[in-house]
């Protein structure tokens, strides 16, 4: 049994039949063909799944297709906008913020909502507002310095 | 912050932002499991959730009535491929044959037992749960040291004393070394077992085309070469029929230096069903499945006297090996006799390894790979006999390092040190720590009852392998630089880099010796189509033996292009540099891009010379490097908690030449972040019953972003005479320099309470129970 949903990402609207228990981390990399949000863990730990639905940053593995049905999604592909990086994407790539990269499409989602609900926060409250996203290339140093980059230059 | 470089600068030594970059942080970067084809199928792996067990029946008729399945393979359909890999060898080692799935028996948790082929994965997982396996359970073991005992349970009925080698390694006169010392101090040390826990698992694709009779597996590996050739001698294939791609891959820590059972399966299911397939590893299956790190328990003892100078050392090791031999398991534990000196220059020394079956997946090369746990036991027993004698552990150590005049220096263990200034490296941490004002701020917090301490380590490692005839599988690189009919360059590297930014490091080589701009090099590795055979990436070898193999390539390549440039210019006095060949008498130039059309257009070629402009080179590196450096780490331990602050992290590493100190820095931050998981958050738990306790994320804690202090880095440049570039080596430093220098500031806090070792991982609870019990193990 499927059923049918609407979504919109990344601005484009799609319409499909699906199954249940297919997950929005499978829904988007297997059906859409988005495969910038990674499956790290499979268990909502580490991250490397996280997109933002309808503004908020999720994780895309512990949530079900169908209950993105009707909402707005964001992934990392949909995030440079006209061909201009995010300043979030820019400061990550400056800083040197991420070696194998593969939970930087996470994190840099993570990174986002983090700078939109406190525009100029401390390091202590940038680690905290990570601790959802785990990276084991980096130390999370630069990414910290990263977000410190991305949040001065948006003006916080 | 990086830089930003205009054309006249040289690229070597600047912070330049990566050229890997923008694939990545926009989501467009290709891993295995992104890889989609017509027709894929989806395997999923049916694993013993017994240690260890005979295999009566497994019925798999369920499973295969599914109209989504496609096949099931077990370990009778698979005789005829493997085994599974052992590349490293010793003298009497016993190698149990690896088969790639369970034929009558398990060994451990997880073991492979069957092959689900489905249309979907979904369904391929569902399946799993259809296949009855019928099993007698065995008694098992997980402990290397109840192992050793009389009456342990065997781990291979074969071996009943569970014992897969034993290693001797000895020199100078050990027993006089102890008779004459004024202090000898002895250790249990444990470095625990860990799990690498790269962020992307494994995965393999394979796609057989029958047609061409020829297949490629597409895995995230460390190794493509050497995993085409053993994959192809396991299945049975000619090598040249086998393409192996390694496409972005998610980290490896040495967890993908490995040939895996997977690779040689997904291989043989590919050919079977003339499908794509695709397996990807859940993190529940890389934590039961993937080598583990480390698993070593050191019977430590130190001989010195009482002004500090040490006598020597002797070592009983005993190695945890798991139930098999992956790649490089036995080699690892003797890497770590190598290291056993540490930077000191003591002669006399006396190590046994005993490498032990458990039930438990083999232990490998994980980050530092035998050196971390040499340094470890080294660095902390410097610090007991310091602390013995009632000695600074900074003083200590100045005492006992080898001197800058004494390289090259012949250690005890057979090794030569190429360069280093051990000194100047602690002094420069001392300085940026400010040491003394440490100590005193440390008197003043004991006398207030805080538990405050200081712990240094001085490392040092073995990098850039190696020397051919000391690597098991070779120990060059292979570069070839090519610059195109239009005058860019494209660069093959045999290295294979995964985060380690090496296409952005090799180009700023080619943009220096080539006079181009970084955006018109292009770096491809991975992909044994496209590259001439090479060795990969891990050992902190990357750029030291890859990075010298692309400058030598480029020195004949810039042979070429001079004689080119000498037949446009009609001249035969001829330079060539910032991207021209210039006649010397006229002044007249010609560029790289004209050239580089001319030599394909060949039209009129230089005397001796065969079209194009491209170099090949293969470098056979003449040593190992020998990187170095000091960590100084102040924590402060709360006592009623038992909890860990640490209040600074500073790390002064000497790599020797840096070419890009903003990946430098990043490769030192991820390293001393993988040391400090060990010193206080991961460990690797099997029950008496051989299961994982520590089975996901949840339970094993690698650090987060909290978990993590701000480490302040710095750098003395001592260069390596075995390369031209004078490059050491750097992956693999704050992991080893970082557990000893947390353990050792730890201890220091808690010396007030007669603490003199405590084993990792430092977790709140260990240090809470020890000051409720006044110290008091």
């Amino acid at each position: 049994m499927t059923h049918a949903i609407t979504v919109t990402i990344n601005g484009k609207p799609y319409a499909h039949q699906v199954e249940p228990r297919l997950l929005l981390i499978h829904y988007l990399r297997d059906v859409v063909g988005l495969t910038g949000p990674h499956i790290g863990c499979e268990t909502s730990i580490c991250g490397a799944c996280t997109v933002m639905v309808d503004g908020k940053a999720v994780k895309a593995c512990t949530m079900f297709a169908v209950q993105a049905d009707g909402r707005q999604i964001l992934t990392i592909e949909g995030l440079a906008t006209d061909g201009r990086y995010d300043p979030v994407q820019e400061a990550f790539w400056n800083e040197h913020a991420l070696q194998c990269g593969f939970c930087t499409p996470g994190m840099i989602l993570a990174a986002k909502q983090l700078l939109e609900r406190n525009p100029n926060p401390t390091e202590e409250e940038i680690r905290h507002g990570l601790e959802g996203n785990l990276c084991r290339c980096t130390g999370y140093q630069h990414i910290v310095n990263a977000v410190r980059a991305a949040a001065a230059r948006m003006g916080g | 912050m990086a830089t930003t470089i205009t054309k006249t600068e040289t690229f070597v030594g600047k912070r330049i932002r990566r050229k890997e970059d923008p694939r990545l942080i926009t989501g467009t970067a290709t891993y295995v499991d992104d890889i989609q084809m017509p027709g894929m199928h989806y395997a999923a792996i049916l694993r013993s959730p017994h240690a260890a067990a005979r295999i009566l029946a497994i019925r798999t008729d369920a499973a295969l009535r599914h109209p989504g399945v496609v096949a099931v393979f077990t370990g009778k359909d698979v005789e005829g491929i493997g085994p599974v890999p052992c590349g490293a060898s010793l003298p009497g080692l016993r190698v149990p044959y690896h088969s790639v799935l369970a034929r009558d028996r398990v060994y451990f948790v997880g073991h492979p037992v069957a092959v689900v082929v489905a249309r979907d994965r979904y369904i391929a997982r569902d399946a799993l749960d259809w296949i009855e396996v019928d099993y007698e359970p065995l008694p098992a073991v997980a402990d290397p040291e109840k192992a050793l005992e009389p009456g342990a349970p065997a781990v291979h009925p074969e071996w009943p004393d569970n014992i897969a080698f034993t290693y001797h390694q000895e020199a100078g006169d050990v027993d006089k070394a102890f008779a004459e010392a004024d202090v000898v101090v002895k250790q249990r040390i444990v470095s625990q077992r860990l799990i690498p826990t790269a962020l992307e698992t494994r995965g393999v694709v394979a796609d057989w085309r029958s047609g061409e009779k020829s297949l490629t597996i597409y895995s995230s590996t460390q190794i493509p070469h050497l995993m085409r050739t053993l994959v192809a001698q396991a299945l049975g294939l000619p090598e040249n029929r086998l393409r192996v791609v390694a496409p972005e891959v998610g980290g490896g820590f040495g967890s993908k230096l490995n040939v895996y059972a997977e690779e040689i399966l997904m291989g043989f299911v590919a050919m079977k069903i003339g499908k794509p397939i695709k397996w990807i590893e859940s993190r529940r299956e890389n934590f039961l499945c993937t080598i583990h790190g480390r698993g070593h328990v050191d019977y430590f003892e130190i001989a010195g006297k009482r002004d500090g100078t040490i006598l020597g050392l002797k070592l009983k090791l005993i190695q945890d090996l798991g139930a098999y031999h992956q790649l490089l398991t036995p080699a690892i534990p003797t890497l770590s006799v190598l290291m056993m000196p540490g930077i000191y220059r003591f002669r006399n020394i006396r190590a046994e390894v005993i490498g032990v079956f458990t039930n438990c997946v083999p232990t490998d090369a994980y980050r530092g790979a035998g050196r971390p746990e040499a340094t470890h036991g080294i660095e902390r027993m410097v610090d007991m006999l310091a602390a013995e004698i009632g000695m600074d552990p900074a003083e200590i150590r100045f005492k006992n390092f080898v001197r800058p005049d004494e390289f090259p220096y012949a250690t005890p263990t057979g090794l030569s040190y190429d360069t280093g200034n051990y000194a100047t490296a602690l002094e420069k941490a001392m300085e940026v720590a400010g040491y003394h004002q440490l100590r005193e701020e440390q008197k003043k917090a004991r006398q207030e009852g805080r538990l405050f301490g200081i712990g240094i380590s001085t490392y040092g490692e073995i990098c850039a392998f190696g020397p051919s005839p000391a690597t098991p599988a070779g120990g060059w690189e292979s570069a070839t630089v090519r610059v195109e009919p239009t005058g860019k360059v494209t660069v093959l590297t045999g290295s294979s880099p995964h985060g380690q930014g090496q296409e952005t490091t090799f180009a700023q080589l080619v943009c220096d010796e080539l006079g181009v701009d970084i955006d018109d090099v292009v770096v491809q590795h991975g992909d044994t189509a496209m590259v001439p055979y090479g060795i990969g990436t891990f050992g902190s070898r990357a750029t030291a033996v890859g990075g010298t193999a692309v400058y030598f390539a480029l020195q004949a390549l810039k042979e070429k292009i001079k004689k080119f440039g000498a037949t446009l210019l009609d001249s035969d006095d001829v330079s060539f540099s910032g991207g021209v060949c210039i006649c010397n008498k006229t002044g007249r130039t010609v560029s790289l891009a004209e050239i580089a059309a001319a030599s394909y257009r060949a039209a009129k070629l230089p005397p001796g010379t065969e079209p194009g402009l491209v170099s090949t080179y293969f470098w056979e590196p003449p040593n190992f490097t020998f990187p170095f450096g000091a960590h100084i780490v102040v924590t402060e331990v709360d006592r009623e908690t038992g909890a860990v602050e640490i209040k600074r992290y500073v790390a002064v590493d000497d790599c020797g030449k840096v070419i890009n100190p903003l990946l430098v820095e990043g490769q030192v931050h991820g390293g001393v972040a993988q040391g400090l998981g060990q010193a206080l958050y991961e460990q690797a738990v099997y029950d008496d019953n051989g299961q994982l306790v520590t089975g996901e994320l949840m339970d094993y804690a690698i650090p987060k972003a909290t978990m993590v202090p701000r480490i302040e880095t710095d750098r003395t440049e001592t260069p390596t005479p075995v390369n031209p570039l004078g490059i050491k080596g750097v992956g693999e430093a704050g992991t080893i320099a970082c557990s000893p220098a947390v353990v050792n500031s730890v201890v220091d806090a808690l010396s007030p309470l007669g603490v003199r070792h405590i084993d990792m991982p430092l977790v709140p609870e260990k240090l809470w129970r020890l000051i409720q019990k006044g110290g008091q193990a």
